[in-house]
Order: C-alpha cells, then structure tokens, then sequence
C-alpha cells in the first residue's frame, strides 16, 4: 500500500508539475514536451487505477499520434512566439482568480462528495479474474458497439477533413489526368495525311 | 495510508483548473490554447477512469475511450485549420482572427 501511496504521489507531482510548465513555458516546443510528459504521468495514474488498456492507448494515442502532431505544426509554423507572449502578466490576475475559484470549488466539491447507496448502481462490472483489456473489450465490441462505430467514424471524419483542409495543388505540378487517359480514342490521337511527293508538309 | 477516490478527483480539479487557467494566461497563442483543452480531458478522463476503478463500473472506461477518440479527432481537426488559416494570413495570432467580425 506504501509503494501505491508514493506511486501516486510521483505520478500526480509530476503531471502537475509538467502541466504548470505547459502553460508557463517561454518556447511553445518546451510546451510540448511538457505535454507529453503530463501524458505519460497520467498513463501512470491510469495504472495505478487498474485501467492498462487505457493507460497504454493513452501513450499511443497521445504521445505517439497528438503530441508529435503538435510537435510538427509548432515547428513548421514560422510564428514570433515571443510577440505572441506580450502581454502574458496583463492576464495574470483574472486568471488566477478564475482558477483560484474554480479551484476551490471543485475541491470542496470532492471533499464532501459521497455515493448515496441507494443510487449506487453498477451498470457493468468489472468481470472478476479476466485482464482489463479482455474485460473492456468484452462491453465495448457489444452492448457500446454503436460508440464504438462512432468513435471511429468520428476519426473517419477527421481524417478526411484534416486531409482536404491541408491538401494544396499546385498550379506548375503536372498530374497524371487518369479520366483523359482512357477517354483517349485512335480517331482523336491520330491523324492521316497524305502527302504529295515532293511538297512536304506546311 | 490509502490512496482513496478523493486523491485521484484532487488530481485531476487541479489539471482542469490548468488547464483554464492556461487559457487565460496565453489568449494569443492559439497551440498553447489547444494544449491547455488537451489538459483538460486528460482531467476528464482521470475523472472517468478513477469513478470506473473505485466504483468497479467497466463503463467508466468505455467513456474515457470515447473521450480519447474525440480528443484526437479535435487536435487533428484543429491543427489542420491552424495550418490552413497561417497559409492564408501568415499570423495565427488570436487578436488577428477577426474575419468574421464577431
């Protein structure tokens, strides 16, 4: 139990920690990398908690896909990010007061929380000695196989709207025009001229 | 002594509250703004997965998988019109995104 209690704590200390420099960062690309750092330490909270599956979706999914999207789009951006930072003490003080009392709302709102025993009810539970992955897969591919088919039309959509918002052509590129390739017929692509011995052509 | 259901939700208020507060603190850098919702999933997320964990409610986890998806799908999406709208502007400032003039 003391080995889960000084995990936790690790974890929870550093993703805060890399969290803060997130948003505290001069360099945007520091910013990243504190990001993915806050990742992982969530990855490890979520192993703590049971959920392996999705603490290594998280590290796939986030540190290998998302952060390294961010990684890209920062680094090919040609962006004076320090005058984007001017100004960054004049919203100090609203934002610490917004985020000291949203804070502290939320704080007490965990502190006196409680379940009422009543309403306690377990919509799945988790099945006893199958693996996580096996326990989630066994609810997700059949009572939410209708989420399931939507998170992945949603990542359908994506892509393709992704694609075709960054997709440029550009004019001095010749492309291979498939659909004047077939259409091309003998009696368009060829011609037929007699000529006169001695003339030539005009 | 035990790591109880309060520590986790502690862990990720603080997160959320992050992750607002970022928003507040960089209003002209827009990747920093993105960055700071990406926080706050991940607290909402630390949210689901505790609420499965404690509760011993396999649902919890369907939710933060969902969560993550639509987490992705948003970045991807919302990268891609930052790129667009630097080819067109040259500036992704946020005071200059003013098209619309809203």
């Amino acid at each position: 139990m003391i080995i889960h209690a000084i995990f936790f704590y690790l974890f929870a200390g550093v993703a805060v920690a890399s969290a803060i420099m997130v948003i505290a960062a001069r360099n945007p690309v520091h910013s990243v990398l504190f990001l993915i750092l806050a990742f992982v330490n969530a990855a490890g909270l979520f192993v703590l908690l049971g959920a392996e599956f999705l603490a290594m979706i998280l590290i796939v999914v986030y540190v290998g896909a998302v952060a390294v999207l961010f990684l890209f789009v920062v680094m090919m951006l040609d962006v004076d990010f320090a005058e984007l930072r001017h100004g960054f003490l004049n919203y100090l003080p609203v934002g610490a007061l917004i985020g000291a009392v949203l804070l502290a709302e939320l704080l007490i709102l965990v502190g006196g929380w409680a379940i009422a025993p009543a309403t306690a009810h377990v919509a799945a539970p988790i099945a006893a000695n199958v693996s996580n992955t096996e326990a989630l897969g066994l609810v997700l591919y059949t009572r939410y196989v209708y989420f399931f088919e939507a998170a992945g039309l949603i990542l359908l959509v994506a892509m393709i709207g992704a694609i075709v918002m960054t997709l440029q052509h550009k004019p001095q590129v010749r492309r291979q025009n498939i659909a004047a390739q077939v259409a091309r017929r003998p009696a368009s692509a060829i011609e037929l001229i007699k000529v006169k011995p001695g003339q030539g052509l005009s | 002594m035990i790591i109880g259901l309060g520590h986790y939700l502690s862990v990720a208020a603080i997160l959320f509250t992050l992750g607002i507060f970022g928003i507040f603190l960089n209003r002209k850098n827009v990747i920093i703004i993105m960055m700071s919702i990406e926080l706050i999933l991940l607290a909402v997320n630390i949210d689901l997965v505790a609420f499965s964990s404690f509760l011993g409610d396999i649902v919890g986890q369907v939710y933060a998988l969902i969560v993550l998806t639509v987490a992705a799908a948003e970045a991807a999406i919302g990268l891609a019109i930052l790129v667009a709208y630097f080819r067109n502007r040259g500036s992704i400032a946020v005071e200059d995104i003013d098209l619309l003039k809203g």
